[in-house]
């Protein structure tokens, strides 16, 4: 009975009309949101969500008040296929419908495939340059690179999300380990001659020496970024080889950039970080997280153009070469707005570019999904064209039937049905609302 | 005579609109229309002199045309060129002009205005010390922040820009204050060469300046083989130099031809950039003699010599192997002064009107007058909006106001089409206030500048604007022709005894059928947008609010297919439902736009979010209607069963229900 009731309620069109209201509700304040909020903080609380939470001011408490994205793309899509499994046969009259919650069954699969699975970074790379990694707008991670080799760097990466305040973060690849002895998620380079208001954090070694951080506000700002900062104690066979502030300040651009020009002189404090031990050289860096590639892209040549007399952009684009020894490519691409590079399974799209038109950034996408919504539309597009089309044509003939009758036998919209079967709802039910006669049978 | 009476309208109106195309008038035996389809270029685009001054006059303003000056003795209206004409070349006069617009009764006391017409103004009401106090406040204003201006500062910003332009206007056929520039020129032999009337004008100081280039020439020769050169020489040089080199961040339109169109068509320049390179080159552009006799003929009132000026000019133009600028510039003209899309706003009034009489009278004549108008009009519509595509080269939706032109052509198609089958009035009234309403939308919308302008790098594709774009216009178009038949019901049923059992059927058939087809158009759409994004952006779907107002459509309209099918709603409730949908496609139209502008600020209640605002209220106010109880509804009073439709099956609606 209970297993009855809960198909009832998964296979029911009001379920289906309940979600996409709450749905409707959900996008509106999701878009509202963002004008508080930013878009990538909304994004997290609204759609890639269980539940929209509500924090009373003053409090820590979250009350639920409305279904998150998850859990209406959730319900929608099991709704979806228990009505279809439940009650749907496929017949020439429904292959419409039936396309299009194929359609909409692919596409809501593909985007949730996306959301896990989709990896965005970007490549920055100066004219005349080459690069084979890309970078993490977001994440970073704490580098340990063997640098003893010139020809060859050995990279040991830690993420950020392990970097916690009283943590020992073993490398078995090389002999040491590290300790978390500060960690800060925003932070502010701060002068020697600034007083610090907050927590600070100053190292014994490198540049963090006579260069403190302040702690910051986490900030949520589309336009802003946090700029993490750590302090770590590098640990060897038990003994302690000294303290170094790693954060992004010192490696990610334009942070870095803007540090040196601060500094002036100074400015040469920023360089790598190394220690020694047993024979080797290491270098430590808190930076975005980096892909690597088994391929490089050289940046040719960037263009940008302007309207003649205008400062509207006509045109960017990037010129690079692809060089992949592996698989025997060495190809030029122009790379331009709407026209990525499909390489490797990852796509380049021409993302930005830096004043004085020399320095591009591409964005780059590995999205295993991304065929999906092109299926999907066409799936859809079809689909609803069929179910449409065939209730327009069968509208046109009974009406083009009613025009002819109007003239002998008594006319109006209760003539017989014409058709012997009403057909399955909802097709049933289109029926019924294009044609009254047909429902005022069923009643 | 009823038989031929739709016939007889329809040929009026047909004959009105024709009458665009008799000879353009000739004011004072001036040419002016061929002086304003010569081809410019600015916003990057080659434009004639004719489109310049209607959207300046647009922006500045909101008309096409101005008024005669208070006072002025021959009252005529003057067309947009005429007006450009005499502000480029007779500044005094047009100064009287009232092309200014002052809303905001602060700005009018800052500017000590308040006499005169209503939020009119002309250049010489302002006394120097006003218009400083003007830049002063504008230079203000511009450092805070947009979204916090209040609507007295907006004025006053949008009043400040109106002057810089004017002003640049003014500079831009030829530099102003000829006559005083040559009179405190420093003394020079080549002085002499001027007549007594060529040294008040610009054809003189153009006379001397070719003079003086060869001689301009000769002297960095000489600097450079360092031989001595005349003083004299680099004084008079000097001078021009230091008129000419701001001149040429000043001058608006780039009305200079290339002079090498075959390096480089692109190449045109203001007077001031061409005078000025005239040193570099050692050559002076000879378009700018032909601009200087325009110049002088006009001021001196000599239509033979104006209108000979003009036609050499476009002879030399052509020589130059520039004919297709020239022939922009003359389709442009006529697409301006046919005005396609104003004839045929006033075509869907004269048509809604008829159709409103029809439902009153039950005339058929009536009716067929009505919908041969809303035929003609769309033809003209249609028209309008084929001529701009081959003008642009470019699908008909690349901005706001051609979206706005586009819905209303969708809708109109869609209305066409239920007139036919129904021959009810209702297609005709729909698609006639549609038509008329997005119509009036774009025309405010096109006093925001250049309609025409150039698509930015990520739009620049023809592709997704042909697919993504159209195809999601039409599903608003849909949407709203849905929304406004449930409006056709709910008042007539409400407010009439109009609403029989059979229009009701026939109403709703015509919401389910069309919200069908903006279901299927609005998400097609919106998947294309996304497919766009992947492309250009690497992800398909970003929440960003534009695309969330187009999911919201493609929500709404799946919940309303849906509650119809699983019988949660019957007529009455798919009526407001539809309704709705009109808010939810507003919104996404507009709302979102202006999001961006904040939501706590005096910004937020620009005029269009007032207008939106009141539309979503209407709509409120008519869905509160729908949602009456029967009895209430005059239509239904002890008539009849109220919904005819029987209530389907609660549960499972994907249940196959048999006879």
């Amino acid at each position: 009975m209970m297993l009855n009731g809960l198909i009832q309620f998964l296979t029911s069109l009001r379920l289906t009309v309940a979600c996409l209201f709450a749905a409707i509700i959900l996008v509106f304040f999701g878009t509202l949101a963002q004008v508080e909020l930013g878009l990538y903080v909304t994004q997290e609380q609204y759609f890639r969500s269980l539940f929209v939470f509500w924090t009373p001011e003053g409090s820590n408490w979250k009350i639920p008040v409305w279904p998150g994205g998850y859990l209406l793309g959730g319900v929608l899509l099991a709704n979806l296929i228990a009505a279809h499994i439940k009650r749907f046969k496929f017949t020439a009259k429904k292959s419409g419908i039936f396309l299009t919650h194929i359609g909409l069954i692919l596409l809501l699969v593909g985007q949730f495939l996306t959301e896990v699975y989709q990896v965005e970074s970007f490549m920055r790379i100066e004219e005349g340059k080459a690069k084979n990694y890309s970078e993490d707008g977001r994440g970073n991670e704490l580098a340990v690179i063997d640098v003893t080799d010139p020809n060859q760097e050995k990279v040991v990466a830690v993420p950020q999300s392990s970097l916690v305040k009283g943590a020992t973060i073993d490398i078995p690849e090389f002999p040491i380990s590290i300790r978390v002895k500060e960690f800060f998620r925003n932070s502010v380079p701060g002068g020697p001659m600034v007083q610090a208001s907050g927590a600070r954090i100053t190292a014994t070694q490198g540049t963090g020496l006579r260069l403190p951080f302040d702690q910051q506000a986490v900030t949520a700002k589309m336009d802003d970024e946090n700029k993490p900062v750590a302090l770590v104690e590098v640990l060897a066979d038990g003994t302690a080889l000294g303290e170094w502030t790693v954060s992004t300040w010192l490696t990610k651009h334009p942070w870095s950039t803007y540090l040196k020009g601060q500094l002036g002189a100074g400015g040469s404090l920023i360089g790598p970080q190394t220690f020694q031990h047993a024979g080797r050289t290491y270098e430590l860096a808190l930076r975005p997280v980096r892909y690597y590639k088994p391929y490089t892209v050289k940046l040719l040549d960037f263009t940008h153009a302007r309207y003649k007399g205008t400062d509207i952009p006509k045109d960017f684009s990037s010129r690079i070469h692809l060089s992949d020894p592996g698989e025997n490519v060495e190809r030029d691409v122009l790379i331009y707005m709407n026209n990525p590079l499909r390489y490797g399974g990852e796509t380049y799209y021409q993302g930005g570019f830096e004043p004085g038109d020399t320095v591009s950034i591409l964005q780059v996408v590995k999205n295993p999904a991304w065929l999906t919504p092109y299926l999907s539309c066409v799936l859809v597009g079809v689909g609803l064209l069929v179910q449409f089309g065939m209730h327009l044509t069968g509208f046109l003939r009974k009406s083009s039937a009613r025009a002819k009758g109007a003239s002998g036998a008594p006319a109006g919209g209760h003539q017989p049905p014409t058709q012997g079967q009403p057909a399955a709802v909802p097709a049933g039910a289109v029926n019924s609302a294009v044609n009254h006669s047909h429902s005022n049978r069923n009643s | 005579m009823k038989q031929r009476l739709p016939w007889i309208v329809c040929g009026l109106f047909a004959l009105w609109v024709l009458s665009a195309l008799r000879p353009a008038p000739k004011p004072g035996g001036f040419a002016l229309a061929e002086f304003g389809r010569l081809p410019v270029l600015l916003n990057g685009r080659v434009q004639p002199f004719d489109s310049v001054a209607r959207n300046t006059l647009l922006s500045m303003h909101g008309t096409q045309t101005v008024r005669p000056a208070p006072g002025e003795a021959s009252g005529r209206v003057l067309s947009a060129t005429e007006w450009l004409l005499e502000l480029m070349s007779k500044p005094e006069q047009a100064g009287n002009r009232q092309v200014f617009r002052v809303e905001s009764l602060e700005l009018r006391n800052l500017l000590d205005a308040r006499e005169g017409r209503l939020g009119q103004l002309a250049y010489n009401d302002f006394s120097q010390q006003k218009l400083q106090d003007l830049e002063q406040e504008a230079r203000r204003i511009s450092e805070k922040d947009s979204q916090l201006r209040s609507g007295y500062e907006k004025d006053a910003l949008h009043l400040a820009e109106s002057v810089h332009l004017y002003h640049r206007l003014r500079n831009s056929l030829r530099p102003e204050n000829s006559q005083h520039f040559l009179e405190h020129l420093p003394d020079h032999p080549l002085k002499a060469s001027l007549t007594a009337s060529e040294s008040g004008e610009f054809a003189g100081e153009l006379k001397l300046y070719k003079q003086l280039v060869p001689v301009a020439m000769t002297l960095l020769h000489k600097e450079a083989a360092g031989e001595e050169y005349n003083q004299a020489d680099v004084q008079l040089l000097a001078s021009f130099f230091r008129r000419y080199e701001p001149l040429s961040r000043f001058a608006y339109p780039l009305i200079v031809p290339p002079m090498h169109p075959d390096v480089s068509r692109d190449d045109w320049s203001n007077i001031g950039t061409s005078l000025s390179e005239s040193l570099r080159s050692g050559e002076v552009n000879p378009a700018l003699d032909y601009f200087a006799r325009m110049d002088s003929s006009f001021r001196k009132g000599r239509s033979d010599d104006f209108n000979a000026a003009v036609a050499e000019y476009r002879q030399w133009l052509q020589d130059k192997n520039l004919t297709p600028e020239l022939k922009k510039g003359q389709r442009e003209w006529l697409f301006n002064h046919l005005e396609p899309f104003y004839k045929s706003m006033t075509l869907y009034v004269a048509a809604l009107i008829l159709g409103c009489v029809f439902w009153l009278n039950f005339s058929h004549p009536v009716r067929r007058t009505a919908f041969y108008l809303v035929v003609l009009a769309f033809a003209i519509h249609t028209a309008g909006v084929l001529f701009r595509m081959f003008l642009e080269g470019r699908p008909p939706v690349t901005n706001l106001y051609s979206s706005a032109v586009f819905v209303g052509w969708g809708a109109v198609v869609l209305g066409i089409i239920l007139e036919r089958l129904f021959k009810d009035g209702v297609g005709v009234v729909t698609a006639s206030t549609i038509g008329f309403v997005t119509l009036i939308i774009a025309h405010h919308l096109s006093a925001t500048g250049d309609t025409m302008e150039m698509m930015r790098a990520v739009l620049d594709t023809n592709l997704w604007l042909a697919t993504h774009v159209v195809v999601i216009t039409i599903g608003y178009s849909a949407t709203f022709l849905a929304g406004f038949l449930a409006i056709v019901y709910i008042l007539r049923g409400v407010l009439s005894k109009g609403l029989t059992a059979e229009t009701g059927k026939s109403l709703s058939r015509m919401v389910y059928g069309i919200l069908c087809f903006a279901t299927l158009f609005s998400f097609v759409g919106t998947v294309l947008g996304g497919i766009w994004a992947d492309q250009s952006w690497g992800r398909f779907w970003g929440w960003d609010p534009k695309e969330n107002g187009a999911l919201l459509i493609v929500l709404m309209n799946a919940a309303i297919l849906h509650a119809r099918w699983g019988g949660i709603v019957r007529d009455r409730g798919l009526m407001v439902m539809a309704i709705a949908g009109n808010i939810v496609t507003a919104w996404s139209w507009f709302g979102v736009n202006m999001l961006g502008v904040g939501l706590h600020s005096y910004g937020f209640m620009d005029k269009a979010f007032v207008w939106l605002l009141t539309f979503i209220i209407s709509q409120l106010v008519v869905m509160g209607l729908g949602m009456l109880p029967p009895r209430f509804w005059m239509s239904f009073k002890g008539n009849r069963p109220v919904d005819s439709t029987p209530k389907l099956s609660h549960r499972g609606g994907i249940k196959p229900r048999t006879a």
